[in-house]
């Protein structure tokens, strides 16, 4: 086969059927093949004298049945976010505890958190609820909660040691993702924030599937400045157009370090081309904000704590303030609601 | 197999992402290199590759040839300087439109890590250094049970694994060991990135990620620690631009006078002439690689004896 990928697998298909396996062939795909998973599997003129056609007409075709009881589940959810970047560690899962911290000020609200980060989930530890366990009842999984209106699910409550890898392919992930929609009882929540690993594959995809008919507000891209970073990021922006998710817009974390000892500012992940403001121009989406690296942030994280809380007076503070605002601004919503003013 | 004439292979394995798996490849490929190995780099990571960009061959495409698929060169083996020839494979010169999202499900992603396994043609390698996604996942598991089916017997070395030194980056990371337990790949060790940044104002050193959190993980997991490597914005400019490292002077990097090389002037982003292997050679990590490698290179040896 030539180096190329023309997708076999149609992006479209891939996008509204993530869970569908293939079916178990008998013989090699003929030429012309439909494709096994498509819509016309076993019903194409190519598919006449073809050994599979059975097993392709009557594999499962069609939207998944489960997407009435995952929009009856969430519909007590106001807002729902997603926090996405096609980049690893840059900040996702950090901003995403910050974004719900920061929306729990408000004792009006409450706010979830989902981690579908299965092979990598930092949200508990972020959280200090790393030992925690699901309680299950009778209306379902109940989320840990780190605070009266601030509740959260990970697979890292399932895992019987902490250290435990999770050693799974696709369709296993997607089916931990449906249970955490499907089963857990959310309740009433002003905002679901959904944290999500690295990439553009099977968890997004099912992500993306169970929640449309419920509907999304929109995600949240988080980047760090140089370019190997938004090379990723950029790659992320491409999928939500495909995929028809709104981006909310771009934070640029990491975004310059201040030296403790001389307060020169250096930038450390060099934005050569121009940073996440640049791209978010050159994308068309809004730019939320830059956050400067702060070690304290970091270990805030290690240790379970609020940043919000523990350094409310820092740089870093401040303009995590400031994008928190706009983002409640991108979703409709007014700035002192999301955030009131000390 | 393609992998028939590749002496050793060496995975580098981190469960979290952006700790720097990709530019710790890139690094230990340019040390091997400037040793005298000649080295391939197959990158595995299908919805974000990384390589292209840290080698500046962002536009190059792979040919194809009878048998299989040609890797990449970045440069070819240069006797008389002792250099070794490197070359990669990866997504990222399989795609049209560089900003193209690969958006495919596990089916998808193992058959093209079947196919980076079996339809390279890499020729004589003493290294080839695979570079993965972050997770325990398809790719993941693909991989293992590839080399495990199809590699020579001590052809696969092991694992260097990566982390930051942040408690919650060994947390994933753990996992990630615990991966390599179950699937019986060997741990060569752990490198801890992103250990410690020095400014370039005042050669005061902060952990901005904290530091040491790596060696306490290896400690606990008994397995080799390899080293710290510490931020460098240096290093970033010249996979970025090109750019020839510049240091101040009393900069110090893990004990290592970097002395003044030239202006430091840090407005000109021009792309020195030369290669990335020569331009490393002065980049303050390269020393501290240099030792990384050994220690690889020593715990290579003895598994491949030792079988």
């Amino acid at each position: 086969m030539a180096p190329s990928l023309e997708a076999p697998e149609p992006v479209e298909d891939v996008l509204s059927n993530p869970l569908k396996s293939a079916p178990k062939l008998v013989a090699p795909e003929p030429e012309h093949c439909p494709g096994p998973e498509s819509e016309t599997a076993g019903k194409a003129d190519s598919c006449a004298g073809c050994p599979n056609q059975a097993i392709c007409a009557s594999a499962p075709k069609g939207p998944d049945p489960d997407i009435p009881a995952i929009t009856a589940r969430l519909s007590g959810i106001k807002h729902k976010v997603l926090i996405l970047s096609g980049k690893g560690g840059v900040g996702k899962s950090t901003f995403t505890t910050l974004l719900a911290h920061a929306f729990a000020t408000n004792p009006d609200s409450t706010v979830g958190i989902m981690d579908t980060d299965i092979c990598g989930p930092s949200i508990p530890k972020m959280m200090g609820v790393e030992e925690e366990t699901i309680h299950v009842s009778g209306a379902g999984w109940s989320p840990v909660w780190v605070l009266e209106n601030l509740g959260v699910m990970s697979v890292q409550f399932m895992l019987p040691n902490r250290n435990d890898a999770v050693i799974w392919r696709g369709p296993k992930k997607n089916g931990l993702i449906k249970q955490f929609l499907k089963d857990v009882e959310w309740g009433e929540m002003d905002f679901l924030l959904v944290d999500t690993p690295p990439g553009t594959s099977d968890e997004h995809l099912s992500v993306n599937s169970f929640l449309k008919e419920s509907g999304v507000d929109g995600a949240v891209m988080v980047t760090t400045p140089q370019e190997v970073a938004l090379l990723d990021v950029r790659k992320e922006i491409d999928f939500c157009r495909k995929a028809g998710i709104k981006v909310l817009g771009i934070v640029e974390n990491m975004s310059g370090f201040v030296c403790p000892k001389c307060t020169h500012q250096s930038e450390i992940f060099q934005a050569t081309t121009g940073g996440g403001r640049a791209l978010a121009k050159e994308m068309n989406i809004p730019f939320l904000g830059a956050v400067p690296l702060d070690p304290r942030i970091g270990m805030a994280c290690d240790y379970g704590e609020s940043f919000f809380d523990a350094w409310p007076d820092s740089p870093a503070c401040t303009a995590l303030r400031g994008v928190v605002r706009r983002v409640g601004e991108e979703m409709g919503l007014k700035p002192e609601t999301v955030l009131p003013e000390d | 197999m393609s992998l028939d004439k590749v002496k050793h292979i060496v995975l580098v394995l981190s469960g979290k992402g952006g700790v720097g798996k990709s530019s710790i490849t890139t690094q230990l490929a340019l040390s091997l290199s400037l040793a005298g190995h000649s080295v391939g780099i197959l990158d595995i990571d299908l919805t974000g590759p990384s390589i292209p960009r840290l080698f500046g061959i962002e536009s190059s495409k792979v040919t194809q040839a009878p048998g299989g698929w040609l890797p990449v060169p970045v440069h070819a083996a240069n006797p008389a300087a002792g250099i070794g020839s490197l070359s990669c494979m990866s997504l990222g010169f399989l795609l049209r439109e560089r900003g193209d999202a690969v958006v495919w499900r596990g089916p998808k992603k193992t058959a093209m890590v079947r196919q980076f396994l079996s339809d390279v043609l890499w020729g004589e390698l003493d290294y080839l250094l695979i570079d993965t996604p972050p997770g325990t996942s398809d790719e993941h598991i693909s991989l293992a049970e590839e080399l495990l089916k199809n590699a020579l017997p001590g052809q696969v070395a092991g694992a260097v694994v990566v982390t930051t030194p942040q408690a919650v980056a060994t947390a994933d990371v753990k996992k990630e060991l615990n991966f390599c337990t179950k699937t019986g790949i060997n741990v060569i060790g752990v490198v801890e990135n992103m250990s410690g940044f020095v400014c370039p104002n005042c050669s005061e050193c902060t952990n901005i990620f904290n530091s040491g959190g790596g060696e306490v993980m290896a400690e606990e997991f008994s397995v080799k620690f390899l080293g710290k490597v510490p931020i460098d914005p240096q290093f970033v400019m010249l996979v970025e631009t090109g750019r020839r490292p510049k240091y101040p002077p009393g900069t110090q990097v893990n004990g290592h006078e970097m002395g003044t090389n030239g202006n430091v002037d840090y407005s000109t982003d021009v792309k020195d002439p030369g290669l990335l292997v020569e331009k490393y050679k002065i980049c303050s990590l390269a020393p501290v690689f240099e030792a990384i490698t050994k220690q690889v290179m020593a715990a290579v040896e003895a598994k491949a004896q030792g079988t």
